[in-house]
């Protein structure tokens, strides 16, 4: 399956609407943090870089926990997991921001990136083999 | 010339099936997590490349966005940190994460002086 045409186009699919999706997140969390800039959220409109491929990266690796330990088929997890989710968040990204954000910020950035997705990952994976019981 | 909103879904879409397709196409020929690592890097360097090019904002949103935010990926290098750290202990999953981290961004630091050195 994995090796086949049907699976690399699998991969294709769940990728374009996972990069989509990441986009998506990312415009949404840029209006959020601009729209706040006139209301009690003010102090979050100055947080410009990064938020949304943080939020990606953590809800993206708490649903592949989930996903790996649940997965029935070859199918979902070629669509879903290697296509939709592994292309819904982003390291090259993660990078890129860390760098725009300099020292001290991106030392910070890339501390509470790891911990939370690492956190979220574990998570992901322990929610998913209890629902297997 | 900067994209409308659909014009910008789509070029990322595109993007990003030919990211993940080629992660995918990666993956088949490389083992497990040392994938995850080696994509990570090849698309960072891409990604410093692209961020230092002079391209417009349509070249950014396919190649950037897309192709490289798709063929890197922080969710499998993530799950697979945590499952090194219950199956091989803690100090695999730190040196995992180190790694990573210290290639990821060497390899974009080095893409992006590359681009400024050819373009500037």
């Amino acid at each position: 399956m994995e090796r086949t045409p049907y699976g690399f186009l699998l991969v294709a699919a769940g990728g374009f609407l996972g990069a989509v999706a990441r986009h998506a997140v990312d415009v949404g969390v840029g209006g959020v943090l601009a729209a706040a800039s006139g209301s009690r959220l003010a102090p979050l409109a100055g947080v410009p870089t990064g938020v949304g491929t943080l939020v990606a990266n953590v809800v993206g690796s708490f649903a592949l926990g989930i996903l790996l330990t649940r997965a029935s088929s070859d199918r979902i997890r070629l669509l879903v997991g290697t296509g939709a989710l592994s292309s819904f968040t982003t390291y090259s990204t993660f990078v890129a921001d860390a760098v725009a954000l300099g020292t001290p910020a991106g030392a910070w950035y890339v501390g509470v990136s790891y911990a939370t997705g690492f956190a979220a990952a574990a998570l992901g994976l322990a929610v998913g083999r209890g629902w297997r019981r | 010339m900067t994209a409308t909103p659909l014009l910008a879904a789509t070029l990322v879409g595109v993007g990003g099936a030919l990211g993940a397709v080629s992660r995918h196409a990666v993956g088949l020929r490389v083992e497990g997590r040392r994938s995850v690592l080696l994509v990570n890097a090849l698309g960072s360097f891409a990604l410093g490349a692209v961020s230092a090019a002079p391209i417009g904002s349509t070249a950014a949103l396919l190649f950037g966005v897309g192709f490289c935010g798709a063929f890197t990926t922080f969710s499998s290098f993530a799950v697979g940190t945590a499952r090194a750290a219950t199956e091989r202990g803690p100090r695999a999953a730190a040196t995992l994460a180190a790694a990573t981290l210290a290639a990821a961004l060497a390899a974009f630091l080095f893409g992006s002086l590359l681009a400024a050195r050819v373009f500037g």
